[in-house]
């Protein structure tokens, strides 16, 4: 976690290959420790605002805190106990599977949005600023305008499935329909940054490869398939990472529609994290939990930062 | 010229309009609530209003439970982009123009804080901000932001940064430019843009996000988001009124993407298209 801070005055670069061989690949950036000032303000707010936090955390994870003053060490037991809970294991299945639809859902969605998008005329900063809206709604009002839409009674989506297509449909009592509406309700407030994504990708694509494309008379779908899509794979590693990131750790808007019911079928990770540190404020469950949650978050971080620094540049 | 850019589906432009139709339908929809009597909401369902009201816009901007939170998403919002743009300009550059020790180390950490959940920083944010005193205030929800918003403003700022040919410094230099006059009289009007597209996603995250600061405040800095949760009393839910705080909160939102839109794209890529 805080290895970088550790490290600064320590290294030294050692042997002649090495380095150079490192010039070689970035030939133009010099190497130069002073940069270390550069970068210290950066360093001290987020070791204020995450590291200070996470080191407390860690103290919490291996207490028993019945008071300020009477506190009692008890080791790893609160991680085993949280890591066997049968309510956290279901938590982690459900943020898991509802994170792999909204890939499924939104990718695909996102990419086809792209490339109907307008490229050129007066419509376009009107077309981007309407696709981008959604992803400027405080997520609370995300939830706030689903919760009203999707209302058998006075939501127009959720009256038209009961009254015109007759379907019995009520997101606060039927698990299934909580899911669905939680999932459309994603689908529509990110698929709008899938599609910016690809629409930037689209657009860096130099204009002889279409040309050639037209010379082969290529159809419409072998153009996409062969010079678009590979051209997307940068900008879509950004959007299915960032995507699996964000709705792995969803929690304002699925509380605010369902607050995690019925039952607990929308009782997404954090939803269950946040119920059992605020709401029960049991300290030291809930900073084990914390742990093991940030430790998955950070296998998967590590992952994205892989794949996005070889892919990328 | 043909054809730019690929050959054009004939139906493209209709799918296109019809998806943001539906975009817009929920959000009509919350706008059509905002502006109906309580009775005639709960009373018989219609697609058009039948009686048009202003009256809960007339509350929201006369109740100052309501205005006043509203003042304070956006001073907290404006007050961490402002800080976040600060910080992180100078460690864009350090990652764009130079290796040191740790760099990429340093990097990958960044990134992990942006993508930490929330949820894991309630506990210790609610103890430390208050016994630093930062509790409850607007600087102390700005400086909390800075949790994820900061990492985010490096990784742009490097991403723009990257894209501009380092032969500029080094002309400065043998000019007989310092760093840091380089930096603001020649390298800061060349990432203009940069800079733009910066502060709106530090604003963006940092207006959209609730969690966070509905921990670390009460009174004082009460985000609005918090405060719509006063629509729901023992009598139900105020639907009108709670719809009008839900419109009046894309507002911000809305202003500000006009002046960036042509770079809303690349800055979600992190710089990086």
């Amino acid at each position: 976690m805080s290895v970088a801070g550790g490290q600064v005055a320590g290294e030294v670069v050692t042997g002649e290959a090495p380095a150079e061989e490192e010039a070689s690949r970035a030939p133009l950036k010099r190497r130069d420790n002073r940069a270390w000032w550069l970068v210290l303000p950066v360093v001290l707010s987020v070791a204020f605002t995450a590291v200070i936090p996470l080191m407390t955390v860690v103290n919490f994870s291996v207490q028993d805190v019945f008071s300020p003053v009477d506190r009692v060490f008890v080791g790893l037991e609160w991680f085993q106990s949280i890591s066997r809970d049968p309510e956290v294991r279901a938590a982690l299945v459900r943020t898991l599977l509802f994170s792999a639809q909204v890939l499924l859902l939104e990718i695909p969605l996102g990419v086809a949005l792209a490339v109907v998008m307008p490229r050129r005329g007066a419509w376009v900063s009107v077309a981007l600023v309407l696709v981008a809206l959604p992803l400027l709604i405080p997520w609370n009002v995300v939830g706030t305008i689903w919760q009203i839409f999707a209302r058998g009674d006075i939501g127009l989506g959720g009256w038209t499935i009961n009254n015109v297509l007759g379907i019995n449909f009520n997101y606060t009592l039927d698990p299934a329909d909580a899911w669905i509406t939680v999932l459309v309700m994603d689908v529509w407030h990110w698929t709008p940054l899938v599609a910016l994504l690809a629409y930037a990708g689209l657009r860096s694509i130099p204009e002889p490869y279409f040309q050639a494309a037209q010379i082969d008379a290529a159809s419409a779908w072998a153009t996409f398939r062969h010079i678009q899509l590979p051209r997307l794979r940068g900008v879509l590693t950004i959007a299915i990472l960032l995507r699996f990131m964000d709705s792995f750790m969803i929690y304002t808007e699925p509380f605010v529609v369902t607050g995690g019911g019925p039952g607990n079928a929308t009782s997404f990770l954090s939803i269950l994290l946040s119920k059992i540190a605020v709401g029960q404020f049991d300290v030291g469950p809930a900073a084990a939990f914390s742990l093991l949650y940030f430790l998955i978050v950070q296998v998967f971080c590590y992952v994205f930062f892989t794949v996005l620094t070889r892919s990328g540049r | 010229m043909a054809r730019v850019n690929g050959r054009r589906l004939p139906w493209a432009r209709t799918v296109f309009w019809l998806y943001v139709a539906t975009l817009m339908l929920p959000l009509l929809w919350m706008f059509g609530m905002s502006i109906r009597p309580n009775e005639d909401i709960l009373g018989s369902f219609s697609l058009v209003p039948q009686r048009v009201t202003f009256d809960n816009y007339a509350t929201f901007f006369t109740d100052s439970a309501w205005y006043s939170s509203y003042l304070n998403s956006i001073v907290y919002t404006s007050l961490n982009a402002v800080l976040s743009l600060i910080v992180a300009l100078p460690a864009a550059y350090a990652f764009s123009r130079f290796r040191f020790a740790g760099d990429k180390h340093l990097f990958f950490w960044l990134l992990t804080n942006r993508m930490a959940p929330p949820a894991v920083f309630l506990l210790p944010f609610f103890q430390i901000y208050q016994s630093v005193g930062l509790f409850d205030t607007h600087l102390g929800v700005a400086i909390a932001h800075m949790l994820f918003n900061v990492p985010l403003a490096v990784w742009i700022l490097e991403g723009f940064m990257s894209g501009i040919p380092r032969e500029i410094d080094e002309t400065a230099a043998i000019d007989g430019y310092s760093l840091p006059r380089f930096f603001v009289r020649i390298f800061l009007p060349m990432i203009r843009s940069a800079i733009g597209v910066t502060l709106f996603f530090c604003f963006m995250f940092s207006w959209v996000e609730l969690l966070i600061a509905r921990t670390i405040t009460s009174v004082n800095a009460k985000p609005i988001a918090a405060t719509m949760t006063r629509t729901v009393s023992a009598a139900g839910v105020d639907w009108g009124l709670l719809a009008t705080a839900g419109v009046l909160t894309i507002v911000p939102g809305a202003v500000v993407i006009w002046f960036v839109r042509n770079y809303i794209a690349k800055g979600f890529a992190l710089g990086r298209v």
